[in-house]
This record gives structure tokens, C-alpha cells and sequence, in this order.
């Protein structure tokens, strides 16, 4: 069993870090431990933030949240919501696909990059995250952005924090813009379109003036129905959505013909549960098989499901307008991954394996390998920021030429 | 003589002037390179008039292989490059030193791809910011990122300020809006980060990328999100008499669930004048007045303008008025846009741009008015509210060396006020040389540090943009090791 630390404070666990630098000992890194992405980490202690917790500030009139890294994502949202205002990019919950317990982080969801469906309109967690705490590889606290929402002082190290998997430093506080909610938010359901027909109802749908906040399609293999549904969220005052629902219709009506089908599902709970799904990748939960995030030019996404469909067996789902591809590989072997890596590759896309059925996962690498340059770019900031090679080894490039503890 | 110092030039360099010059023109042509004394004054500085140098010569490469040929010189010969959008930038961010070349994008002007499908743009990096939105205009399309100075601003001095504007309440600034890049290393590599993907993968290079002032690379190439046209937007005028009400008002409206597209500021001063130049309609008899628009359809612009007026009214505004016609809401963002220029005919001025909690607002705008009088120089302010970025101009005489040290005097402790309010240095501008000795009021030798290591990941001699963002004594052991390095690797192969 390997040794816990949770620390209470940030001065505990800088503490904790250079007494690993000390002992020669790498560090495995968890919030609620709700998303182990990446490639599996072999440490010799693991450091469990969740301890170092509390929201410190809460301003609802300068839309503005901070809070320690390991308050959970629940009291976080359950705060703003006393308040009617929310984290805007919907922080998705892979507890369901990745077969996790716990209780999420709000360090967790910046660490691993976490974002939601209406990340089209309001920009990923990247984009509202404003301020970040945290402790690099020598012990040492460090602070970049702050609390407020135009910071360009110095680089812009909040960005480089989000999404690098604990990789780079431990977070402790993280600042947050948030938003209002909205007042009504309504979902259009257009019937059995194609992949390809679905793509572009979207990009008609969000090339268009009404501030679209979702959309998604799900082939009909992964629906309760016979039919695939393409989701087109609209949200705002009541009258607004309304109108931007009519609007809507013609738009589509227009390029699918008068004969396609468009429900409207305006009961706000079952509205809710339609984008919650989406959000956490429902549909392939307990699903045999690999489960693939994709990332690709929108229109590039049913081109890439299309090229593969013709050589594995797999069920797809899009988002984000269909630039988000979550792929079930129904068999999943080294050749079909390799497959997958290479169609993504030729739309310079980028191919994530979030869950593997087999050991696939500990021969390939779980994020898409970069270009040479980039990757060498990625590990020479790791070796900066993490001079030891302490933190969650291994967890985004396995083959790096990096050793542990070189300096120690 | 202006207190910002710079680094004394490399005499050794500047000696070797003529054998660089051949060498660029060899790469790049002698149409791209600029080189007599009375050419390369033009490049003497950019908009932070006060400080000058020219370079010692000046490269306007075609295309990203010349970007990159340009660089392997300068890194062989060890000559620090001062990359340039089109020069206007607030906080120095393209001043040269004597020992420098600069490395201008203004001939790489070029749409390269519009996708309205994918909702992006791929634009060679010397293309001005309004020259984006215009390019996609016909498409029903915009750029969301506006600066003041978008009718002169190239995207790449847009991308290395991370540059925001009056509408990024709602849209964010340009990091928010940046897909892809073509980045040029300082060793000539090009490389590709993101695209058109919503996500560039791995660590966010990109991001990193954005707002780090030229120091890192030269961007070529950007990837723009584009945003489809709203179908109309409004402006309303709010004046008070206090300021203090104005921006519990400005508070009010977020808290209740309307998220305007912009909300801007401006005091009493910065009113007369504007309107003075602009005739926008703005009542003159008023502290405080707020510009606040929404966008939408017609009906949706009178549901968010009425539920905007109901909060006003609690506030008892003097002057409440909606725009009345397309013409009139031209009129009232021409005004806006045009306050600095308008502040300009009233007296010479230095532009802070500061940004606080905007639930600090009252106390901080109270504090400057104090100082004012403590330093006995005018300040207006024109700001956007809803995101707390400040803009106090402070008027001066620049004929007069006391009065402009004075002037920066207050201006830092402007600065130094925003962040004890937990604010930062700048919100938009970029540091540049303007805020580069300000920077341990708000980082620490650590944080810095750690920023810094950034730096010598991507440019390891530091020839970049060298003296910039980072105070001199703590860049100083990094930025030293070039010269005598190279100057011995050079003379060995020679």
C-alpha cells in the first residue's frame, strides 16, 4: 500500500513536496481521483488534494469565484447556485464512463481540462479560469492571473495549468469567472439526419445570430429510439428563446427539407437531462469496448467516424457542433488504435483513449503524441517547472527521454 | 530624461552593422530590409511616444520562411530582435535598443482561408484587426476582439498583448478567440500549434503563447474564431451624478442575470471632452456616465434594455436615454473609441490601464481622485465597467521633465492601487517597459522566476524582446549570456 498525504494547507504541502525531493520519491496526484486520464502513473506516494479546501471568495456582482483547489465541485456549484449564477462551461462528470467514485474537485476539473457542452458558446474551463495557486516541483508556492477577468500581466501561466494533469505543479486555489444562469433553456431535437447531415444542421444552427449554447448529435445506434437526434440547445429570457426556436426551425427546415421532423422539448428538467447525458458520454457507459475522445475541425468529425466505420466496428457521439467526437472502438487492439491515431492524425485532429477495454493502454500513449518540436517544447517546461521529474511521471508522454530524479 | 532604463547597446554588435545588414538582405531581399539612419527613425518607437531608439536595421519579411531566415541570422550572429505588429503598442512593447533588429509582420497581410462552416479564419499575422472582421463581413460574420486601435492593430501585436477590447464582457480577448498558430522559434523552426480544432492538445502552447509580448516566438499565422453577427444591438446612456452609484448600478445589472456586451465608463472629464470631439449626444452635465449595450433581435433588445432600466431607476440616473437609431448608436461607440484622441486635444497624457475587482470600483475611483490632488495633475477615466479594467488618463505636460516624472509617479501608484485592491498591473495594454519595473508589486522574485524559465524554454539566449516584462536586475544573468557565447561560436566558424 502506498503511502496517502493530505495535506490541509499549501505551506503542508510544499512541506510534503520537498520532502520528496529530499527521499527521492515521485508523487502521484489526485483531487477526487473522478478522472484518471492519461497514461497510468507508477509513484511512490500519492498526494490527495482534497483536503486543502474552502471557497474564499464568492462576489456574484463582479461575477467572480475563488476557491482552494479541493473543494468539491458539488459545494461549488451548490454555492453559485444559491446565488442563480453557475460555472458557465459545464464541467462534465466521468464518474459513469470511467467507472469512478468520489467526489470531484474543483482543482480536478482544471487539472484535467474539463469542459462541457456549452463550451461553444461561452468558452472551455480554460477560457473562464482567471487565477491559479500552486506548488511547482521544487516546493515552492506560485501565483499567476488573479481575480479578475482582463489580467495580461505577465505570461499566462493559468493557461498552461489548465489541462496539464497535475503535471507541472500541484494547484491550491484557482479563480474563476462565472455566470449568470439563464432563465429559460430549451432543446431542439431534429430526427434521423445523417452524420454528415447533422454536421451541417449544426454549423447552419451555429453559424446563425442566435447564440446557440449546445449542440449534439447522437447516431441512432446509441439512441433509445430507431432514430439519430441532433440537439440544438437555446438558451436566454423566455420570449427570446421562443423566438430564436422559430427561427431555428426555418433555418433547418431550409437546407433538410420541409419533410424533417423537429421536436421541441421545452420542460426544463428533461431538457437538463438531454445535455446532461451529452455532457457525461451517457450512452457508453458500462459499454464494451475503448472509449476515444476526439478533437477535430467540426466538419472534420463524421469524415473521420465515416473512414473508420469502414474498417472497426464503432458508435460514435458528437458535440460541440461535432468537433468533439467521443469514439466506442468495439474491439479495441493495438492495430485499431493505431488506426484511430492515424485517421485523427490526417485531419490534424488529436485522439485521447479515456478508457480502454484491454491493456492497450499501458503499451500507447493516452494523449495524441505532438510534433516533434511541441513535444520537446511540453518536456522541457515540465523540466522547468518540475526540475526532479517528481509529479505524475509519466501520466502525458510515457516515452519521454526525461529521467526521474536526474537533479536529485 | 525618462526614468524607464533599457540596457546599454552591444557596442560589438552595433559594429558590425553592415556585415548583418548584408546578411538579411542576402535572406531577404533589399526591399525587406531597412537600414539608413533616416529610414529606420520610423521604427524609433511605438505608441509610448515618450521613449525611443531607433533600431539597428529593420526586417519586413514576406513570409514565414523569411521570419525564419531573418531569426537563424540574428540567433548565429547573436543580435536581439525586437518582433513589430503595426507599432501600437501603449506600454513600449515594440521599443527597440541601438544593438537591436526588428522584425516587422507588416507585409504578411494575407487572408489565407475563411471556413464559415467551421466558424474560423486563417490570416497571415500582419493583417490589421478590423481587416479581419471586414474580410468576413459579407458572410454575416465579425472578430469579436476590439481595441481602440483596431483600424491600425495588426493580429500579432493583437495575439503577443493578449488584446481585449469594449465587447469582451461577453466575447473574452484574444486568447479566448485564438484557434491555431504558426509560431516561428527563435532558432527559425516553424512550428504549427492547434487549428481548427476547439482544442490545440497537450499543454496549452498556445495559451502560453498569447499575451507572452513577443518574447517566445514570432506568430506568422493565426487561426481567428469568427462569431456570426448579432441580428442588431443597442447602446443606452446611464449618467449620475456620483460615481459611486454608477457602479453599484453596473453591479445591479450583472447580478441580475443580463450580460450586456459591453458596459463602459467615463467621468466627468473624459465626457466633456469626447463629446467636445465627437458629438455623440452624451449629457455633459453628469459625474458618471455608463454606455451599456445589448445585442439581439429587436424585441430581444427592448426585453434586456427594459429589464436594464428597471434596475437603473432604483439608482435615480439623471439621464437615462436608449439610442434611437443605428446612426446615433454609431455616434455613441465613435465617441468612446475616439476618448483617447479626445483627451489628446485637451493635453498631453499617459493611458494606465489597471484592472480591480469591480466591487472595489467606488473606493478605488475615490483614492485616484485624492491622488490628483496630491500630485496636482487632472485624471479622467474611461473604462469598461463590467470587467474593471481601468483607463485613467492622466493629462500632463510632456515639454515639461518634471511634470512628466510626476506624471509617472502617480501613474505607478495608480498601478500599485489596483493591485492592493486585488487587481493587476494591466489589463490589456501588456507591461511591455511601461509596468516592467512594477512587476514585483504584484509577482514575487519567485513568481517571476518561474515565468522567466518559460522564456528560456522557447528562446534559451534570450534575444527576443529581451529587456521587456521582466525588471531588468532579475532578467539580467540570463539576458547577459548571449553576447559572449556567440560572439565566440561565430568567430569560430568563421
Amino acid at each position: 500500500m502506498k503511502k496517502l498525504e493530505k495535506p490541509k494547507s499549501e505551506d503542508a504541502l510544499c512541506d510534503l513536496v520537498k520532502n520528496a525531493i529530499g527521499n527521492k520519491q515521485t508523487l502521484k496526484i489526485i483531487g477526487g481521483g473522478t478522472r484518471p486520464i492519461g497514461n497510468a502513473v507508477v509513484a511512490d506516494s500519492v498526494i490527495n488534494t482534497s483536503a486543502i479546501k474552502g471557497v474564499s471568495i464568492f462576489e456574484p456582482g463582479a461575477l467572480t469565484l475563488v476557491a482552494n483547489a479541493g473543494t468539491s465541485l458539488e459545494e461549488i456549484q451548490k454555492l453559485l447556485a444559491t446565488e442563480n449564477q453557475h460555472l458557465p462551461f459545464e464541467p462534465a462528470d466521468y464518474r459513469g464512463l470511467l467507472g469512478t467514485k468520489g467526489n470531484s474537485t474543483i482543482g480536478g476539473v482544471v487539472a484535467g481540462g474539463v469542459s462541457g457542452p456549452r463550451r461553444i458558446q461561452v468558452g472551455a474551463m480554460r477560457d473562464t479560469l482567471i487565477g491559479v495557486r500552486f506548488v511547482n516541483g521544487e516546493g515552492v508556492a506560485i501565483k499567476n492571473g488573479g481575480r479578475v477577468m482582463k489580467n495580461v500581466t505577465g505570461y499566462d501561466l493559468v493557461k498552461l495549468m489548465a489541462g496539464s494533469h497535475g503535471t507541472l505543479g500541484i494547484l491550491t486555489e484557482v479563480a474563476f469567472k462565472v455566470l449568470p444562469m439563464v432563465e429559460k433553456s430549451n432543446t431542439l431535437l431534429v430526427r434521423g439526419l445523417s452524420d454528415v447531415d447533422a454536421t451541417i444542421v449544426m454549423s447552419k444552427a451555429l453559424g446563425s445570430p442566435y447564440d446557440i449554447a449546445g449542440a449534439a448529435h447522437t447516431p441512432a445506434q446509441n439512441t433509445k429510439n430507431s432514430y439519430a437526434v441532433t440537439s440544438i440547445r437555446v438558451e436566454g429570457f423566455e420570449k427570446s428563446v421562443a423566438y430564436r426556436l422559430s427561427q431555428l426551425k426555418e433555418i433547418i427546415a431550409q437546407e433538410m427539407g420541409s419533410s424533417i421532423i423537429i421536436d421541441v422539448e421545452t420542460n426544463a428538467k428533461k431538457s437538463s437531462d438531454i445535455w446532461k447525458s451529452i455532457r457525461d458520454v451517457t450512452p457508453f457507459h458500462n459499454a464494451k469496448g475503448a472509449v476515444w475522445k476526439i478533437s477535430v475541425k467540426p466538419t472534420d468529425g463524421a469524415k473521420v467516424v465515416n473512414a473508420l466505420s469502414a474498417i472497426m466496428q464503432v458508435k460514435s457521439l458528437y458535440d460541440w457542433g461535432g468537433g468533439l467526437v467521443w469514439l466506442l472502438v468495439e474491439e479495441d487492439t493495438i492495430t485499431n488504435a493505431e488506426i484511430v491515431r492515424k485517421t485523427v492524425g490526417n485531419v490534424k485532429g488529436h485522439a485521447t483513449l479515456m478508457r480502454a477495454e484491454n491493456d492497450t493502454v499501458l503499451k500507447i500513449e493516452a494523449f495524441h503524441p505532438q510534433a516533434k518540436r511541441l513535444a520537446n517544447l511540453s518536456n522541457q517546461l515540465r523540466a522547468q517547472f518540475d526540475p526532479h521529474g517528481i509529479f505524475n511521471p509519466q501520466l502525458m508522454e510515457k516515452t519521454s527521454t526525461r529521467t526521474m530524479l536526474e537533479a536529485g | 530624461m525618462a526614468h524607464i532604463n533599457m540596457p546599454e547597446p552591444d557596442q560589438q554588435i552595433i559594429a558590425r552593422k553592415r556585415e548583418i545588414v548584408a546578411e538579411l538582405i542576402k535572406a531577404i531581399g533589399k526591399e525587406g530590409v531597412i537600414h539608413e539612419p533616416n529610414e529606420t527613425i520610423a521604427y524609433e518607437c511605438d505608441a509610448l511616444t515618450a521613449y525611443r531608439c531607433p533600431p539597428l536595421a529593420v526586417a519586413l519579411p514576406k513570409t514565414t520562411q523569411e521570419v525564419s531566415k531573418v531569426l537563424t541570422i540574428c540567433k548565429q550572429i547573436g543580435v536581439p530582435v525586437i518582433p513589430r505588429g503595426s507599432g501600437t503598442s501603449l506600454a513600449g512593447g515594440a521599443l527597440p535598443t541601438a544593438d537591436s533588429i526588428v522584425l516587422g509582420v507588416a507585409r504578411l497581410n494575407k487572408v489565407i482561408e475563411i471556413d464559415y462552416d467551421n466558424r474560423l479564419i486563417n490570416v497571415q499575422s500582419g493583417m490589421t484587426n478590423l481587416s479581419v472582421s471586414g474580410a468576413v463581413a459579407e458572410g454575416e460574420f465579425f472578430y469579436a476582439p476590439d481595441p481602440s486601435s483596431q483600424l491600425a492593430c495588426a493580429i500579432a501585436g493583437n495575439i503577443a498583448m493578449n488584446s481585449g477590447g469594449a465587447h469582451c464582457l461577453k466575447y473574452g480577448v484574444t486568447t479566448n478567440n485564438l484557434l491555431g498558430a504558426k509560431v516561428v522559434m527563435m532558432d527559425g523552426e516553424i512550428v504549427e500549434i492547434g487549428g481548427g480544432q476547439l482544442d490545440a492538445g497537450g499543454l496549452d502552447l498556445l495559451g502560453l503563447i498569447c499575451g507572452s509580448e513577443g518574447q517566445l516566438g514570432v506568430v506568422t499565422e493565426a487561426t481567428l474564431k469568427i462569431l456570426p453577427k448579432p441580428e442588431g444591438a443597442r447602446p443606452i446612456l446611464l449618467g449620475f451624478d456620483d460615481p459611486e452609484i454608477a457602479g453599484t448600478c453596473v453591479s445591479d445589472i450583472i447580478k441580475s442575470g443580463i450580460l450586456p456586451v459591453a458596459m463602459e465608463y467615463m467621468d466627468g472629464l473624459a465626457i466633456k471632452a469626447c463629446e467636445e470631439f465627437a458629438k455623440a449626444g452624451y449629457p455633459t452635465n453628469v459625474e458618471a456616465l455608463l454606455i451599456i449595450e445589448v445585442e439581439g433581435s429587436q424585441e430581444e433588445i427592448d426585453e434586456q434594455l427594459g429589464k436594464i432600466k428597471r434596475i437603473a431607476k432604483k439608482h435615480k440616473p439623471k439621464v437615462m436615454r436608449e439610442s434611437e437609431s443605428a446612426v446615433q448608436s454609431d455616434l455613441i461607440w465613435k465617441g468612446r473609441k475616439a476618448a483617447f484622441g479626445a483627451m489628446g486635444q485637451l493635453a498631453d497624457y499617459m493611458c494606465m490601464d489597471g484592472t480591480i475587482p469591480t466591487s472595489k470600483l467606488p473606493f478605488v475611483l475615490k483614492r485616484m481622485q485624492e491622488m490628483s490632488k496630491e500630485y496636482g495633475l487632472r485624471v479622467a477615466n474611461v473604462f469598461h465597467a463590467g470587467d474593471g479594467n481601468l483607463h485613467p488618463l492622466i493629462l500632463y505636460n510632456a515639454n515639461d521633465p518634471k511634470e512628466m516624472q510626476k506624471c509617472e509617479e502617480f501613474g505607478a501608484e495608480i498601478l500599485k492601487l489596483c493591485v492592493e485592491a486585488g487587481g493587476c498591473l494591466t489589463g490589456e495594454h501588456g507591461v511591455g517597459i511601461e509596468k516592467r519595473d512594477l512587476m514585483n508589486v504584484q509577482f514575487n522574485d519567485q513568481d517571476m522566476e518561474i515565468q522567466m524559465r518559460v522564456k528560456d524554454v522557447f528562446d534559451p539566449d534570450w534575444l527576443l524582446n529581451p529587456a521587456k516584462v521582466f525588471p531588468l536586475k532579475n532578467s539580467q544573468s540570463r539576458r547577459g549570456n548571449y553576447r559572449e557565447h556567440y560572439r565566440e561560436n561565430y568567430k569560430a566558424s568563421e
